[in-house]
């Protein structure tokens, strides 16, 4: 029981509403499901043994700067040019 | 007399408030660069960056810090306010402003290359990242 409550497939409670979801779901597991979780696991289990993730050895940087497209700066370009008339004083 | 009297008191006031309405209406017309930065900006001390606001360019002094400072501020609560208008984020306005400031430089001003150095704007068009439109 304790094995299948582990592995109810939820994603963490973030409204009450789904804490009661997720305890219907717990409740309702019918004994082919908990079969299913059971074999789902003994899979994991057998390959975690053969998968090696290894962490990359340089820090992950990532560049914010490039996220800002040229589309949203097309979009933008009409309203920025009146923002840059209309503030004369600041610009 | 004595209405008479009132009668223009009441017309002076009218009239004060008339041009008070007035003045409201020509402010934004009115608005203008201050003259020290004017001036900072067209001795190539002040340039205008790529991401939308000003940076200081060579040696640093307390009253052009102030003046950059300053304005950028101001520059930042405007690009808040239309980024939210229109429902894009603050980096990305000023960045598309910034592209358009570049290229609102006039000859002799200096401005922030895509490599990050300045430049003197020249009659040629100058260097701007290549999302600028």
């Amino acid at each position: 029981m304790k094995a299948s409550e582990l592995t109810v497939p939820c994603g963490n409670a973030t409204h009450p509403a789904m804490i009661e979801q997720a305890g219907q779901g717990m409740m309702q597991r019918s004994g082919a499901g908990r079969a299913v979780c059971a074999v789902t696991m003994l899979a994991l289990l057998g390959l975690g043994g053969c998968i090696n993730v290894s962490a990359p050895d340089k820090p992950i940087v990532i560049e914010l700067n490039i996220n800002i497209r040229q589309e949203v700066i097309y979009r933008l370009a009409e309203d920025a040019a009146n923002t840059i008339e209309e503030n004369a004083d600041i610009f | 007399m004595k209405t008479a009297n009132q009668f223009t008191r009441k017309l002076a006031l009218a009239g004060a408030i008339a041009a008070l309405g007035l003045m409201a209406v020509a402010e934004p017309a009115l608005a203008q660069r201050d003259p020290a930065y004017s001036a900072a900006r067209a001795a190539g001390q002040i340039g205008e960056k790529m991401d939308g606001y000003l940076g200081v360019v060579g040696a640093e002094t307390g009253d052009l810090r102030r003046i950059v400072n300053d304005i950028n501020i101001k520059r930042r609560a405007v690009y808040a306010q239309k980024a939210q208008e229109n429902n894009a984020t603050l980096e990305e306005y000023a960045l598309s402003a910034g592209c358009q400031l570049i290229l609102k430089t006039e000859p002799g001003e200096k401005y922030q290359a895509p490599d990050g150095s300045w430049q003197t704007r020249t009659n040629a068009a100058p260097q701007r990242d290549s999302r600028c439109p």
